[in-house]
């Protein structure tokens, strides 16, 4: 990946607050499907330009988080407030608008496969901005460079592999200059280098432009590298949160579980 | 699963009414109704995506063109054939051609041309968007601030409502020539002969609002093919029922309401 990160633009508008209020506030949330509870009372704070990595076992209501936070689904009861923002109780204008602020990585990328790549990216830039074909374009190349797409901006999402795709979803959530930024599981199915340069990334957009990001991944030893905080879910309810080194003194059962597993497993 | 989502129509298929066929059956259609009311505000909102309106018009009109017109033309000739025999038999030979181009352009063009639709574009539609509903793909739109009832259903439905017209137009061409050609190879005939007979006592009133009520089809089509496509669960096996689904539904609500729209002009338009 090419280091032109920070070339890609400087925000034009200001953050949606100054209120010097967390950016993300999840209060008491409560999600169920049919008899099946998926959170169960998640509070969640999030500073401006943190990154927080959502760790637990499938299941377990992570992806359904991050839907929550970008009202892709509506809470049984609790709050979700972005930006100073209570977006679950915004009409779909408003959310849209809040939703402009955030870019979001889907677990299978999720991109438009009638779209080839640079129309996946530029998507986001053609509906909600004035600009020019030719400086769409170029805004479009210029973000695909900085995930190493930029050789394959005519294929359809079918004719790229996997990693490919989470890069190009990667650089279709930036296109609208996020502040803040959703990752499901951005290195699951990747080869270690291509994790490894996807963390890096992660960890470098935080650093460069302070955007603010919540990662839900089950892969520790890659999050590590830009995570500020890891919060654990199990069960519906927050077991634990912290650094990598506070979990690793938590006495709280299921994160002793997961960390002694992580470390079988790097062992093995 | 009762999962309720801030874009679109809540999916109030809940464990309840699973197991309960009316509250289902009640279900689906207070949803569509929701899913029809929420499709109606789109389309006054900007912006009004004429460049995938183009696009969907081609993929629904231009790429039916052919099937139609070949129903069409086969419809032409059956009619023809049947109806020879019948009509010599009562003595009524002569008005033949007006026999043909009445039954096809008051009824059979436009349903043939309907029902096509529904197999082809309902399919179609209905895959498409089943398919971009279990890949996240339409999540996806909605995290881009997209409105994906706009961008993909409103699209799809006003491409539908203006093609099945032209559509329709088409196969009564194609099966009025067809009926010709089929008549002529057994009791020869001049084409200004059978198309003078056939359109002698034809008005606007019969060509109108035969060929208009294939725009209410059209709606008709694409409104049930999105709401089907995008309400799809459960992998490709879901994107397999939301197209089979989307075809049984259209073609049914297309004959369905054909009796009405019949019943419709014939009080405004006789």
């Amino acid at each position: 990946m090419s280091d032109n990160m920070l070339q890609l633009s400087t925000p034009e508008t200001p953050p949606i607050t100054e209120t010097g209020e967390p950016y993300v506030a999840v209060r008491g949330l409560w999600k169920s499907f049919g008899q099946r509870q998926v959170l169960a009372g998640i509070d969640l704070i999030v500073q401006r330009a943190e990154t927080v990595s959502v760790l637990g076992c499938s299941g377990t209501g992570k992806s359904v988080l991050l839907k929550l936070l970008i009202g892709l689904q509506k809470p049984d009861s609790g709050s979700v407030r972005i930006a100073g923002k209570d977006i679950s109780h915004l009409a779909i204008d408003e959310l849209n608008a809040v939703r402009k602020k955030i870019g979001f990585l889907f677990q299978q990328a999720a991109l438009y496969d009638s779209l080839t790549v640079a129309e996946n990216v530029e998507f986001p830039l053609k509906r909600h901005t004035q600009s020019s074909p030719a400086a769409r374009k170029e805004r479009v190349l210029r973000l695909l460079s900085s995930v190493g797409m930029e050789q394959d901006l005519h294929k359809l999402p079918s004719e790229i592999s996997g990693g490919m795709q989470k890069r190009v979803g990667i650089a279709r959530a930036l296109a609208l200059d996020p502040e803040l930024l959703l990752f499901d599981e951005p290195t699951s199915g990747l080869d270690p280098l291509t994790a490894i340069e996807i963390g890096n990334l992660i960890s470098k957009l935080n650093r460069e432009r302070s955007i603010t990001a919540i990662v839900v991944t089950h892969d520790i030893p890659a999050a590590r590298a830009f995570t500020d905080r890891f919060v654990v879910l199990h069960e519906g309810r927050v077991a634990g949160q912290g650094t990598f080194e506070e979990l690793q003194r938590s006495r709280e059962p299921f994160v002793e579980r997961l960390l002694s597993s992580l470390t079988t497993e790097v062992k093995s | 699963m009762a999962s309720s989502t801030i874009d679109g129509a809540s999916h109030a298929n809940g464990d309840a009414l699973q197991h309960n066929p009316t509250a289902l059956f009640f279900a689906w259609f207070g949803e569509l109704g929701m899913f029809c009311g929420s499709l109606v505000r789109t389309l006054f909102q900007r912006p009004f995506e004429g460049h995938e309106i183009l696009r969907q018009m081609d993929a629904i009109g231009a790429k039916s063109l052919p099937v139609v017109a070949l129903a069409g033309a086969a419809t032409g000739i059956v009619m023809s054939m049947q109806m020879r025999d019948s009509m010599a038999r009562f003595g009524g030979k002569s008005l033949l051609p007006a026999v043909i181009v009445f039954a096809l352009i008051k009824e059979s063009g436009p349903i043939i041309t309907a029902l096509v639709a529904s197999g082809r574009v309902g399919a179609g539609i209905g895959a498409e968007l089943g398919s971009m509903k279990v890949t996240e793909q339409i999540d996806a739109i909605s995290a881009s601030a997209v409105n994906p009832l706009k961008y993909l259903a409103a699209t799809r439905v006003i491409a539908c409502a203006l093609m099945l017209p032209l559509l329709a137009i088409a196969a009564d061409f194609c099966g009025v020539m067809s009926g010709w050609v089929a008549l002529t190879l057994t009791d020869p005939i001049s084409l200004e002969l059978f198309l003078n007979n056939g359109f002698r006592n034809m008005t606007f009133n019969d060509l109108l609002p035969s060929t208009l009520k294939t725009a209410v089809f059209g709606m008709i089509i694409g409104v049930l093919s999105c709401f089907q496509g995008m309400r799809a669960t459960g992998g490709t096996e879901g994107v397999g029922r939301a197209a089979t689904s989307s075809v049984v539904l259209s073609s049914l609500f297309v004959i369905v309401s054909d009796v009405f729209l019949v019943r419709l002009i014939q009080i405004f338009f006789s």
